[in-house]
């Protein structure tokens, strides 16, 4: 069996003295597991970090062996990242929400928008609005995905301010006024037509939304908890923020 | 089934040498060999060494070395610099930065780093130890030393997060081009930081 692919490093596991199993994200072929010989050396360290994309040949006798990989570099962010506090929380986030998918199981859209997320995992202003939206399409990708397009009472596409916390489909403001109380606010960056950035209380509104949804229909029929990462991320993320503002 | 060629005290000894670190069931064979082969001038001052270590090894309990006292000969030496702290990952660390002797300081020994695909969160880490040391008082920087890789810098984020007000100094090792290392064969990242971290050339 061989297969050659990009994939996104998501992390290492020591094996034996000189090689690791090393855990990718793919194009093609998912989360996939596979042995580095010689992962422990000098000259292969740098390049088996988190967040680094690198091109795979990937083989094995049957399909069903973890299999040796062959990797070549193609982007190495790991060391711009690892400046930066929200940037290293974020990139084992983004490793912690692949694992919610099965193994080998391939989901190009998600790897796509994982590879724009970790370009931008160092800019505070940007890395949180699209975090927000990989959530967003983590939940689409285990069949949990919420409907943010038009409003589900009155089918219009503008003004979408709140998402109904049992369908997980959006509300306009003034179709939704009279239950806001029981409505998970919606930050307007959200919105199907916007490409923009959310503030502070947007992401905070943003991240609410998404949290709510994982917890109800990922880590608590699981029986697990959110990653300590995710966490970490908004914390690094709030500071980073309100650096950028006071010095702003 | 393979046949035995010693008795079961050679062959066990042989199997536990091969769990060491650098050697193999044949380069365990080869050791076990010459142990007893030098059995008087080696084999034996080698188990009493090893059995007295054994009995007096322990670690500290100030800042995680191992020693045959505790508090540890590092944390007793008045010679050494108290308000500065190296915070490393694992004991070869700290050996590792002795061997450099660039600094006359303590040391507190973390026992790893932050690493969600191991498990290992920080309640597994030595950084309440860490924390209560700097609050005692008398410590005015902080060196993280761990690891450039993502998880040691994660766990620095994390240390530093945690020493947030409390008043001291936390710096990090500088990231760059190695003695004896060439640019064409470094990584982009390890480039831009050197580059980043740049100095004035006197």
């Amino acid at each position: 069996m061989e297969w050659r692919d990009d994939g996104m490093i998501l992390g290492c596991r020591r094996h034996g003295e000189t090689s690791t199993i090393l855990e990718v994200m793919t194009a093609a072929h998912g989360r996939h597991l596979g042995l580095v010989r010689g992962g422990r050396s000098r000259r292969m360290q740098p390049l088996l970090q988190p967040g680094n994309r690198v091109e795979l040949v990937w083989r094995a006798r049957l399909d069903e062996h973890l299999g040796l990989f062959q990797v070549e570099p193609l982007e190495l962010h790991a060391a711009r990242l690892m400046a930066s506090a929200a940037a290293v929380h974020g990139i084992q986030l983004l490793a912690a929400h692949l694992r919610l998918l099965p193994e080998r199981d391939p989901h190009p859209a998600l790897y796509e928008t994982m590879c724009v997320v970790t370009r931008h995992l160092d800019e505070p202003g940007i890395a949180g609005s699209l975090m927000a939206r990989f959530e967003l399409a983590v939940l689409e990708e285990l069949g949990f995905g919420l409907d943010l397009s038009r409003c589900a009472l009155t089918g219009e596409r503008e003004g979408l301010a709140f998402v109904s916390p049992k369908t997980g489909r959006a509300v306009t403001r003034e179709a939704g006024q009279p239950w806001a109380d029981k409505l998970l606010p919606l930050p307007e960056f959200l919105g199907s037509r916007s490409r923009a950035e959310g503030d502070a209380g947007g992401l905070a509104e943003a991240f609410g939304l998404t949290g709510y949804f994982l917890h109800r229909n990922v880590y608590e029929p699981r029986g697990i908890e959110a990653p300590d990462s995710r966490a970490g991320f908004l914390s690094a993320l709030a500071r980073a923020l309100a650096k950028g503002e006071n010095a702003a | 089934m393979s046949k035995s060629i010693a008795g079961p005290e050679i062959e066990r000894l042989i199997q536990l040498l091969a769990k060491v670190p650098g050697l193999g069931p044949r380069s365990a064979r080869r050791a076990a060999l010459y142990l007893i082969k030098k059995k008087e001038q080696l084999f034996e001052p080698l188990t009493a060494a090893m059995a007295e270590a054994v009995e007096k090894v322990r670690v500290c309990s100030v800042c995680g070395n191992v020693d045959t006292i505790d508090p540890c000969t590092i944390c007793i030496d008045p010679r050494r610099d108290a308000a500065t702290l190296i915070v490393v990952e694992d004991v070869a660390d700290l050996w590792a930065l002795e061997r450099a002797a660039a600094m006359n300081v303590r040391y507190h020994v973390l026992g790893g780093t932050l690493s969600p695909l191991d498990g290992i969160g920080p309640d597994d880490l030595n950084i309440s130890g860490l924390v209560s040391r700097v609050a005692e008082g008398g410590i005015s920087e902080i060196i993280l030393a761990v690891n450039a890789t993502v998880e040691g810098q994660t766990t620095a984020h994390y240390i530093t997060d945690q020493m947030g007000d409390m008043g001291v100094k936390v710096t990090r090792l500088a990231h760059g081009v190695p003695v004896g290392g060439e640019l064409d064969y470094l990584d982009e990242g390890t480039l831009a930081a050197a580059l980043k971290s740049r100095t004035a050339f006197d």
